[in-house]
């Protein structure tokens, strides 16, 4: 740990700054004018930047570690490191596990899907037009502060407990937030680029599509990106209730046997699988938007 | 429109623009913002006939108005009274025939420095060996070549703005409105820009509305200066700008500039007293 420490100063301020350090410690009484090493806004290098995060990963663990190794909390409801890493290996080689992953994926890519299918055109339109804004943005916002997991007994009536009715609250869950941030992107093109467009003989459609439509598609897909999680989120709360797949279920029914480590597990699942198809947007975003 | 596309085809387009065509007369036109108690002048009685493929500086202090009233010639406001008619036909709406260079550059940055200028054309439909051509020429024209295949990012404050006019250009108008472009520029590209300006002007011929606040610049562009003043807007004064010969950076030098130049600041200061 004090290694890394260590680490982090000379990556982020190089040789010439480990030199002053020294320099430092050999005259106390001189104070020689030294650069401060955590600075507000400023840049570290990528170095400094991973052995950090890499510590901070390594401190979670640590405190962890302590609390169940050092048997300070109850392994019922703090399983091991070890323990997980174990139940991790167990459940991963099942074929069950895996149907419960992949229904799971597939129920919160069709709903992100369809809402986002709804979601952006309208969300363009809103944000396009001031019109469009005044006739979707008010009950949008009027909907949006319903909780979408009060939705479920009203989607159990609609859409009965099939996979619709986990599809549709994944919906419910994204589309108005969709909507209203979709709009929020439009918004903010720049409005010269548009006027710019029209000195050049643009029409209103032609704005639209040559201006607006490109323009607004690297946070548009940041978007995406953010409104993804939430769908997971909302998949969990669907898989809560009246189902027998999907890793909402495998944690429901670990919990009912108090199988810590296995709701440990789908949690960490759940996380990874998050984190996997964020990575994929931001490497979109970067591989389709080099202009940005 | 259809004039500008079929002259397109063979291959000298500006030709065609420049013919007698260009002139933009302001009639009257005033701006009010707001309304009832809060209701604020900004432009009043403008009146000015700017003759074709005249280069005409407006020049006055920032929120005299000047800006609004080039955005009236765009088209992207609307006159309270009055209006603006170019070749006679009054003005409705941003058009094609006026091309605009803003100062924010404005190009699209995800299209290269050629798509950008071959935008204008692109939307009217010109196949793509001729819009080749044209920003071949433009490319020339505002000595780009090298950065054909650029993204806007990777350029420079006044490569950027060559882009914006060469893309203006590029599209054929009959006038180009240029607000205040070479604002955000340091000292040395701002000269810079000013001969390349000039030289392109030279070969173009186009009607050229120029905005700004720096006398410099005014005098060693333009062949009319209008001053505005603010509060209301309004035009305080003209000068015709005689120059001997080519404009080259030493006639900044030449009595007849710094002459000009003393009187116009003597102007200004004395609206900023007022």
């Amino acid at each position: 740990m004090a290694n890394a420490g260590e680490e982090i100063g000379t990556a982020a301020f190089g040789g010439a700054a480990s030199e002053a350090a020294r320099t430092a410690g050999s005259s106390q009484a001189a104070r020689p004018a030294r650069r401060q090493r955590i600075r507000i806004f400023e840049d570290i290098s990528r170095r400094a930047f991973a052995v950090t995060a890499v510590v901070s990963f390594a401190v979670l663990l640590l405190v962890w570690s302590i609390l169940s190794y050092g048997k300070m909390v109850n392994p019922v409801f703090l399983p091991t490191p070890g323990a997980v890493v174990k139940t991790f290996a167990d459940l991963l080689g099942t074929q069950a596990y895996w149907h419960h992953i992949g229904i799971s994926v597939f129920r919160v890519t069709s709903g992100f899907v369809l809402a986002c299918l709804v979601a952006i055109p309208l969300g363009l339109v809103a944000g396009t037009f001031r019109i469009g804004e005044a006739f979707l943005e008010p009950p949008m916002e009027f909907i949006r502060y319903m909780p979408a997991v009060a939705f479920i007994p009203l989607i159990m009536v609609w859409a009965g407990i099939g996979e619709w009715a986990k599809i549709l609250l994944i919906f419910i869950g994204c589309f108005f937030q969709l909507v209203l941030m979709v709009a929020a992107d439009t918004r903010q093109v720049s409005k010269e680029l548009v006027q710019a467009s029209f000195t050049l003989g643009a029409t209103r459609w032609q704005a639209i599509q040559t201006v607006i439509i490109p323009a607004v598609q690297p946070r548009l897909l940041n978007t995406m990106r953010l409104m993804l999680g939430w769908a997971w989120t909302y998949l969990v709360v669907a898989e809560l209730v009246a189902v027998n797949s999907g890793l909402g279920y495998a944690i429901m029914k670990a919990q009912r046997f108090l199988n810590t480590d296995q709701i440990f597990v789908g949690i960490i699942v759940i996380g990874l699988l998050g984190l996997i198809s964020d990575r994929i947007f931001a490497f979109l975003n970067k591989r389709m938007y080099p202009w940005v | 429109m259809s004039g500008i596309a079929a002259s397109a085809r063979d291959g000298d387009r500006t030709e065609t623009a420049r013919a007698g065509a260009g002139e933009i007369a302001i009639r009257g036109v005033t701006k009010n913002y707001g309304a009832g108690k809060k209701e604020f002048r900004a432009l009043e009685d403008i009146r000015l006939t700017i003759a074709a493929n005249e280069f005409v500086t407006i020049l006055g202090p920032s929120g005299c108005g000047k800006s609004t009233l080039l955005r009236i010639v765009a088209g992207l406001e609307d006159a309270s009274e009055g209006e603006v008619a170019v070749d006679g036909a009054t003005v409705v709406g941003p058009g094609a025939d006026r091309g605009m260079v803003f100062q924010g550059y404005t190009l699209f940055p995800w299209l290269t420095v050629r798509e950008n200028i071959e935008y204008g054309p692109k939307l009217r439909g010109v196949p793509i060996l001729e819009r080749r051509a044209v920003s071949d020429r433009y490319l020339r024209v505002t000595r780009l070549e090298a950065f054909a295949n650029h993204l806007p990012k990777q350029l420079s404050g006044g490569m950027k703005q060559r882009v914006a006019i060469a893309r203006a250009l590029a599209n054929g108008p009959k006038v180009l409105l240029m607000d205040e472009p070479f604002g955000a520029l340091d000292a040395q590209t701002k000269l810079e820009m000013q001969e390349a300006l000039l030289d392109v002007w030279e070969k173009e011929k186009t009607t050229v509305l120029f905005i700004t606040h720096d006398i410099d610049e005014a005098i060693f562009l333009s062949q009319r200066i209008v001053v505005m003043g603010a509060g209301p807007g309004r035009i305080v004064r003209e000068y015709e700008v005689s120059l001997p010969g080519e404009r080259s950076p030493e006639v900044r030098e030449h009595p007849a500039f710094l002459r000009l130049k003393r009187e116009l600041t003597g102007l200004l200061k004395h609206k900023e007293e007022a």
